[in-house]
């Protein structure tokens, strides 16, 4: 293993996050401050609670994994398909670097700055909600596990895609759905029983689900099993990368 | 010195079904500077890829300092540095972190000191905090050359690395390139300017059609395939060719002021001396002499039209 590669990858994409910073902040405060006065204020009047949780506080772990999720993919999708564009990869690719270290550098920072930006989502939402986690090591547990599952999606849609409009179009018309659709703002039980079980099939329900879990308590499966939905897509996504780094499949044609 | 660089019958077949390398075996030996000449698509740079890693081949071996690129990749990798053709660079990068991260990627330490002695020796340490954007193109391309040799390699491949820059910069680069080589770097150089094969190269190898057509030390390839022409000025312009110098090579010049006479510069007898003699007993007075040896430019396209 070629450590040195690894710690090289990660300090320039995390320089690259640090060359935006206001932005890298900014954008998702404003973002989550806007779903708490939407959601929260608007609809919360509607929604007193869910399963007992107030419904400002029940929405804080759904709002965390959709930016997680969404920061992971775009990050990691973005960190890999650049040098692709610019023709840098080369670099990459002629270098004594493995697709391990490859992989942990690009993918080990994007899901850092996932994880920062959805720990400052957290932060925000002390200021207007009272939460309280119930069980703080698992919560970081999954908060980790999904960014890092989501980074590795992202790093394969970067790896695969030809164009900017490729890149965009998972995140988009795949990834963002299915976390609407996974319960970000709601509990998979409130739906009538086919909706139900039609949204279990909904790999992201499990995700957000333990999540949820980690903070109340309270979740729509059981835990094993989103741990279990975690660590087959980390084992998926591990695989195609090993793959593509193995046939040289749009990298080495 | 030994072999840095062992090529073994490799091929290389496009999914398209384009052939761009067919059984090509070359030894690089270590120290030397091999340029790789042939016309567009020819396979060079496929040829420059699958040693480097950048390229899968269908077949054959190659092994750089005794390391099989394939079973032994990482011993391999570590001895070449690549310059590409094209300026590929990050441009929001500082240039002293650029060549950081190259150093890095190549599993080597911090090394301050090295990195500025790179950064001065290409003229670029005043430029070190610069953004890659902030520099002129010929910048860049040092500043590629700088990330090549971050990881002090034993190999250096330049693909085209004077493609589309002044007269001026090229020469400097030249003079890079030298310096490198007294350094102990095995060089090899895709161009298409021969001259810069010809100013540079210890060897030249000339590819065409995905085939290694010839390998050669510069001078040999310049004496068997070069001719020298001598251009002898008239006192008086002459209205044809006496007689007596027909048949010999000779073309009257267009203002029949001079006589050229094209000759091979290997050949154990040149025929001057009777063409002098036998232009004096014609009458045809001498106002001067001169020859030029055949560029390497010649030698190319003469080999190249011999093949075809």
């Amino acid at each position: 293993m070629n450590w040195q590669s690894v710690r090289a990858i990660y300090r320039k994409e995390m320089m690259r996050f640090f060359r935006t910073l206001t932005q890298s902040i900014a954008s998702p405060v404003i973002s989550t401050t806007l779903y708490f006065v939407v959601f929260g204020a608007a609809l919360g009047n509607r929604i007193q609670s869910v399963e007992g949780i107030d419904y400002g506080a029940f929405i804080v772990p759904g709002l965390m994994m959709l930016t997680v999720l969404q920061q992971s993919v775009a990050n990691a999708s973005f960190g890999i398909y650049f040098p692709k564009f610019s023709g840098t990869i080369y670099e990459l690719l002629v270098a004594p670097t493995g697709w391990a270290e490859v992989v942990l550098g690009f993918v080990g920072a994007a899901a850092t700055k996932a994880i920062f930006v959805a720990l400052l989502i957290l932060g925000t939402s002390f200021f207007f909600v009272d939460i309280h986690v119930v069980h703080p090591v698992w919560m970081m547990a999954f908060l980790v596990l999904s960014a890092i599952g989501f980074s590795l999606l992202g790093f394969i849609i970067g790896l695969w895609a030809k164009n900017f409009e490729q890149l965009q179009i998972i995140p988009m018309m795949v990834i963002t759905p299915l976390v609407f659709l996974g319960g970000a703002f709601y509990s998979a039980s409130m739906l009538p029983p086919f909706w139900e079980g039609v949204a279990k099939l909904n790999p992201v329900l499990y995700l957000i689900s333990g999540f949820r879990w980690a903070f109340f308590g309270l979740a729509d499966v059981p835990v094993g099993v989103s741990l279990v939905a975690v660590a087959i897509m980390i084992g998926l996504c591990m695989a195609l990368i090993r793959w593509i780094f193995y046939t040289g499949w749009r990298l080495r044609e | 010195m030994g072999a840095i660089i062992e090529v073994d019958h490799l091929s290389k077949q496009y999914a398209s079904g384009t052939k761009a390398l067919d059984d090509v075996s070359l030894t690089i030996e270590e120290g030397e500077i091999l340029a790789l000449l042939g016309p567009n698509g020819a396979g060079k740079t496929t040829l420059i890829s699958i040693i480097c890693g950048l390229v899968v081949p269908t077949g054959g071996t190659v092994r750089v300092g005794g390391h099989d690129i394939r079973t032994d990749w990482r011993a391999a990798r570590e001895l070449i540095g690549l310059v590409p053709q094209e300026i590929s660079l990050d441009l929001f990068e500082t240039v002293e972190n650029s060549v950081k991260f190259s150093r890095g990627l190549y599993g080597k330490p911090a090394d301050p000191a090295y990195v500025e002695q790179v950064l001065r020796s290409l003229t670029l340490w005043d430029k070190r905090k610069a953004q890659v954007r902030e520099l002129s193109g010929g910048m860049k391309r040092r500043v590629l050359i700088a990330k090549a040799l971050a990881h002090k390699p034993r190999v250096l491949f330049l693909d085209e690395p004077t493609a589309g820059v002044d007269v001026t910069l090229r020469r400097e680069m030249w003079q890079v390139v030298r310096q490198l080589r007294a350094d102990g770097v095995t060089i090899i150089l895709t161009t298409h300017y021969l001259e810069e094969a010809e100013e540079m190269a210890d060897r030249i190898g000339v590819i065409d059609k995905g085939q290694l057509q010839l390998v050669r030390p510069k001078a040999e390839l310049m004496g068997e395939f070069g001719c020298k022409t001598l251009t002898i000025e008239l006192d008086q312009p002459l209205t044809a060719l006496p007689e007596t110098l027909q048949g010999r090579n000779l073309t009257l010049s267009e203002d029949r002021q001079s006589i050229s006479y094209d000759y091979e510069s290997r050949a154990g007898r040149s025929g001057i001396g009777r063409l002098l003699a036998d232009l004096s007993a014609a009458g045809v007075s001498v106002r001067d002499v001169s020859t030029r040896q055949s560029s390497l430019e010649d030698v190319f396209l003469n080999l190249l039209e011999d093949k075809a």
